[in-house]
């Protein structure tokens, strides 16, 4: 009886029925992390409630039937559920062979973007239109596949055994495969996700030892290349708008900064205890734009006021939490890598969702992590959870 | 098995592990920092931010009150119109700035494109009217004159007129009753501007910016009560302005209703013989200048002796108040204001000033008394006064001998009045002044209330002037300047004047007191302020601050607040002076008088009559007629500028009014019947519950009504005179 993954405990314990294996200490549910597990359901739960709020009153977009986000994200919700089960059946040892064939796979995903069969949404040529009302954003998934093939490339020899730290060559090997598609997102062009993958490469890069020149390098190539991108005039001009928007919301509170001062107006009146689920003016008012996906946290600050967005933040810090104890206490340095990639993606996602809506990061068109409505959204998040509670099971018992 | 890991986990990774930890959570600890900042510390001030973002605000304009005369006849009103208006938003974001629509609207509307475009453009220092002064977000009515069908041509191809609205709509009406114009006494209303939104928003009467202002005459003074407070409805609306909940209502107050002491029909009877009496002297010859009479300009003001409310008040030229309505078109506004318009927006009746002329005699009699001067003593009443090589004439070189300062006033003798003026300057110290000179000419002057608003009830009165010693110092300081430059000694009359203005023009000196003692010089009276003092020694000596307002009554008639008449001051004479002013006013009708000529069969048993003629000098202008006169009901005083006479003038005018108002005929039988108001309109209109107002109607003034002989022309002028009365001049 030895698990697909190779790594076997029960191989030591005496027979049992199929409920006393599922409870038993050394279980796989038991040593599922449930505070990750917990907090994440939780949230997407309450995203299903905030989407649903932001959505049933519209009805241009809900095609007259105010439930159809509620049950889409909770259907969603419900394959990312299933796709952690995969990912943790699997184990990530197991998807450690297979990383390089699905890194290519997200390559030529991004790639095929580009083409004809890309399309349009919100400025950012990022999507994939399959029909049927569904649609793929490959930039999401790409998130994972960076975080992995990093790992993989870094870890290797630290993980044999044979450095201590990976090698100056390892680490610019593991940055160009990286910067691929990194590159081919910045041409959709979708910022925003470019931004979080960037964070990604700089959480990989410390977890996996690199050298101090490295990290110190990479910040520096960040603003750098963040200063030659603005005066080289490469971005579009809904860009820049967003970006003053963001500085200086009173510029043109008709246009670019409208949207953050909406939100900032919504969240700012929801006061200790909101205005009750349904009830928020600015919400059922629509006054902020893109409310189910990247303004989905001022429903929060509205209508559940201090109280609900508090909590959405307890419990993304919940998972954030015990991410990073995931990652110390792995004993192979792939697992910590990729826990580090996935800490650095949801942490600096979450804030900046949540920042722009508060008025204290730019506007990027970047999800909420399980809260904001979007399909690929969730199964990349479900995934890394997945992953990161693969990286627990299979870690040595402490006890 | 062991808590420590075999591999992977350097202290160097150890170490970045723990800063990713500390960076991770600073980060949630910055959003949860300022989600608490947002919502809890500031909380108040973006909810309010999402009431107004949420809550849109429709505005019934208050219907603004009426301006009533003393028993309700409507002076101002209102009216529904079909108003068609352009919203300028709307233009403006068309490619060609709506020109083609404006276009379009110009053939529906039957006017020329260029002037529907005038009319919406905005107007700054370079725009000439007409051109909108209200706010730019506001709909700019185009016309108030559409017709139903065409106002069924916009509304019905709505696509062919964006941003063009046809609404009925109440607008302002002056109707003039029994053809009283009383232009500037209303005054008239434009949109409010920016500023007047900003400054009123924090006081009990903020404005909306579709408001319209009271600018001049009553509309501006009673501009508060007559808006009332627009009425507002707050809708719950989404972005897209979809109504979800009516909010709150504030039904708003409308005006109210503004009673004034005007009587129409008195004030019609004013307008006309005011104008007739200033068409009458243009067909006359100035004997002086050789010249037709200009009659330039002219007022009249008939006031209530004992209260100072006035009954009528004209000014000419004036004009049609009905042209400001829905934006004055660029013709009228040049008519009413360019240069050769002779400036009809202006009230002469408070805004006109003058010299005095010997209707100022009553001041200097006044002086007198309380320089010491017994008013029965006699005085020389020579036929001229010479001070050192200089002569002052009596008018026609005629002398009286000894005589009363109350027959210095009956035969408007000026050698009596220079001789005091003269003798009181020399004991205030002459050229060296003394420090507690008692300066009683210019004193008294000033306690009748010359020189000083007389508080009356219209925006932008002037003061007049009383050249004392404090005004000829200050006006030199101004000037001496210019005429330092300009005099030159020996020179033309006017270079000789400012040559010795600019060595001494700051000096009180002899001539100065001497002109001022016949109301001649550097004095200046405006007509509402003679009324106020003439009516004063009609009522024993209580200076009135003259009132049009009498009372403000809400729409519904229940609430009446009443405007008491106010007091400024007291004539500076005892009741004694006041009585032998009063008999030697009278005596100036009485024969032998310099107006007796002009009341001819009046009956003075029954309505004694006190007068006082007046003929101010201006140089480089013909002669200023001034009449003062009152009964003891009315005061009424005429000033005609470049007129002639005061009683060749503005005699018959007057008296054509107070046959009106008594119901007199010319040859002085009485017509109660006729009589418009032989005592003062005391009680209010009534206004009912249901807003409705009783008044009587009104039938335009018939001038012919008041000739025993309807065959006979209408006498008035200086022309009939066969041969002049004794002394027609003063």
């Amino acid at each position: 009886m030895t698990a697909p993954h190779g790594f076997s405990v029960s191989r030591y314990a005496p027979e049992r029925g199929p409920l006393a294996k599922l409870t038993a200490r050394d279980s796989v549910l038991r040593r599922l992390d449930w505070p990750i597990l917990l907090s994440s359901i939780a949230l997407s739960l309450l995203g299903a409630l905030l989407v649903w709020s932001a959505t049933r009153g519209r009805t241009e977009l809900n095609q007259g039937d105010p439930y159809y986000f509620l049950l889409r994200h909770l259907l969603n919700t419900g394959i990312g559920l299933v796709l952690m089960m995969g990912t943790v059946w699997l184990g990530h040892r197991t998807l450690r062979g297979a990383v390089p064939v699905l890194y290519g796979i997200s390559i030529v995903l991004i790639l095929a973007v580009l083409t004809p069969l890309g399309a349009t949404i919100n400025g950012a040529h990022a999507w994939i239109v399959i029909g049927g009302g569904f649609s793929l954003q490959p930039s999401e998934f790409v998130k994972i596949t960076i975080i992995l093939i990093m790992a993989v490339l870094l870890a290797a020899r630290v993980d044999a055994g044979d450095q201590i730290h990976p090698d100056h060559g390892t680490v610019a090997k593991a940055l160009l495969l990286a910067a691929l598609p990194m590159g081919i997102v910045m041409l959709m062009p979708d910022l925003g996700s470019v931004m979080v993958m960037a964070v990604i490469v700089l959480g990989v890069l410390l977890a996996s030892g690199a050298s101090n020149r490295w990290v110190i390098g990479l910040i520096a190539a960040g603003i750098t290349g963040a200063v030659l991108v603005a005066a080289l005039g490469v971005l579009d001009e809904y860009q820049i708008n967003r970006f003053a928007a963001f500085a200086n919301p009173e510029l043109d509170p008709a246009g670019v900064g409208y949207n953050t001062n909406q939100a900032r107006i919504a969240i700012g009146s929801g006061g200790l205890y909101g205005a009750g689920l349904f009830n928020g003016h600015q919400t059922s008012g629509q006054f902020v734009p893109e409310q189910q996906t990247d303004f989905i946290f001022s429903v929060a600050g509205e209508e559940l006021g201090f109280l609900g967005g508090g909590l959405i933040i307890v419990l993304l810090g919940v998972i954030l939490w015990r991410a990073c104890r995931i990652a110390r206490e792995t004993t192979e340095l792939y697992g910590t890598i990729v826990a580090a990639g996935i800490i650095a993606w949801f942490a600096f996602q979450s804030f900046e969702n949540i920042g722009m809506a508060l008025g204290i990061m730019p506007v990027a068109g970047l999800p909420l992590p399980f809260v904001s409505y979007g399909g690929s959204s969730m199964f990349a998040v479900w995934v890394a959870i997945g992953l990161l509670q693969s990286i627990r099971v299979q870690r040595p018992m402490t006890a | 098995m062991s808590n420590i890991p075999e591999t992977g986990r350097t202290p160097r990774v150890q170490v970045r592990l723990v800063v990713i930890q500390v960076l991770v959570f600073s980060l949630l600890l910055t959003l949860g920092g300022r989600l608490w900042y947002l919502q809890i510390r500031n909380g108040k001030e973006y909810t309010d931010e999402a009431r107004s973002n949420h809550v849109q605000r429709v505005v019934q304009p208050a219907v603004r009150g009426s301006i009533l005369d003393a028993r309700g006849v409507p002076l101002a009103d209102n009216e529904t119109r079909l108003v068609v208006s352009a919203s300028r938003t709307d233009l403006m974001k068309m490619k060609d700035d709506g020109k083609a629509v404006l276009t379009r609207l110009a053939g529906v509307l039957g006017m020329k494109p260029k002037d529907v475009m005038d009319k919406v453009r905005l107007c700054d220092s370079q725009t000439p009217q007409p051109c909108w002064n209200g706010s730019p977000y506001q709909p700019i009515p185009v016309t108030n004159k559409a017709t139903t069908q065409q106002a069924l041509r916009i509304r019905e191809s709505s696509e062919d007129f964006p941003g063009i609205t046809a609404e009925p709509t109440a607008v302002r009406r002056y109707p003039a009753p029994g053809k009283a114009r009383t232009s500037q006494v209303l005054g008239y209303l434009s949109p409010v501007t920016d500023e007047e939104i900003q400054k009123a928003k924090d006081t009990d009467s903020p404005h909306l910016r579709s408001d319209q202002v009271g600018r001049s005459g009553l509309e501006r003074t009673y501009d508060k009560q007559l808006r009332g407070k627009a009425g507002v409805t707050s809708y719950e609306v989404d972005k897209l302005g979809r109504v979800m909940d009516q909010t709150e209502s504030d039904p708003g107050v409308p005006g109210s209703h503004v009673v004034t002491s005007i009587d129409a029909r008195a004030q019609a009877v004013a307008e006309f013989e005011l104008h007739a009496a200033m068409e009458t002297v243009r067909k006359e010859t100035d004997k002086i200048t050789g010249r037709p009479y200009e009659a330039d300009a002219g007022a009249v003001v008939v006031m209530e002796s004992k209260t100072g409310r006035v009954v009528a008040m004209a000014s000419q030229p004036d004009y049609d108040p009905n042209a400001w309505i829905g934006g004055i078109s660029a013709k009228d506004y040049t008519r009413l204001t360019d240069k050769n318009s002779n400036y009809p927006l202006l009230n002469r009746a408070i805004q006109g000033q003058a010299p005095a002329g010997s209707v100022f005699k009553v001041v200097s009699a006044s002086a007198a008394v309380r320089a010491g001067y017994p008013f029965n003593d006699r005085y020389n009443c020579s036929s001229s006064y010479s001070m050192g090589n200089r002569s002052f004439a009596n008018f026609e070189s005629k002398g009286h001998g000894p005589i009363t300062l109350g027959d210095a006033l009956k035969f408007s003798c000026n050698t009596v009045f220079y001789r005091l003026g003269h003798q009181e300057w020399q004991r205030d110290g002459g050229m060296k002044p003394k420090k507690d000179a008692h300066d009683w000419f210019y004193r008294t002057a000033r306690d009748f209330g010359f020189g000083s608003e007389t508080g009356v009830d219209l925006p932008n009165e002037v003061t007049g002037r009383i050249p004392d010693r404090q005004w000829k110092q200050s006006f030199w300081e101004a000037n001496k300047d210019s005429w330092c430059k300009q005099g030159k000694k020996g020179g033309t009359y006017v270079e000789q004047i400012a040559y010795e203005s600019c060595l001494e023009g700051n000096q009180l000196k002899a001539f100065d007191s001497i002109n001022f003692a016949i109301g001649q010089g550097d004095v200046l009276i405006t007509p509402v302020q003679l009324a106020t003092a003439y009516a004063a020694i009609s009522n024993g000596g209580t200076l009135y601050n003259p009132t049009i307002g009498k009372a403000v009554i809400s729409p519904d008639g229940k609430r009446i607040q009443e405007i008491k008449p106010k007091a400024h001051g007291r004539l500076p004479v005892d009741a004694q002076t006041i009585r032998d002013l009063d008999k030697g006013l009278r005596s100036v009708v009485e024969p032998g008088g310099t107006a007796a000529w002009r009341f001819g069969g009046w009956p003075q048993d029954k309505i004694p009559m006190r007068a006082k003629t007046g003929t101010a000098q201006v140089y480089g202008k013909q002669t200023t007629s001034w009449f003062a006169t009152y009964t003891d009901d009315y005061t009424i005083v005429m000033t005609i500028s470049q007129g002639g006479t005061g009683s060749g003038a503005s005699g018959p005018a007057v008296r054509n009014i107070y046959d009106a108002l008594y119901g007199l005929d010319d040859e002085g039988n009485q017509d109660l019947k006729r009589a418009l108001l032989p005592k003062p309109q005391q009680a209010l209109p009534k206004i009912q519950a249901d807003g409705t107002i009783e008044a009587p109607e009104i039938k335009p003034y018939d001038p012919a009504s008041q000739l025993v002989d309807p065959n006979k022309k209408r006498e008035g002028g200086q022309e009939p005179l066969a041969g002049p009365p004794p002394v027609w001049r003063d």
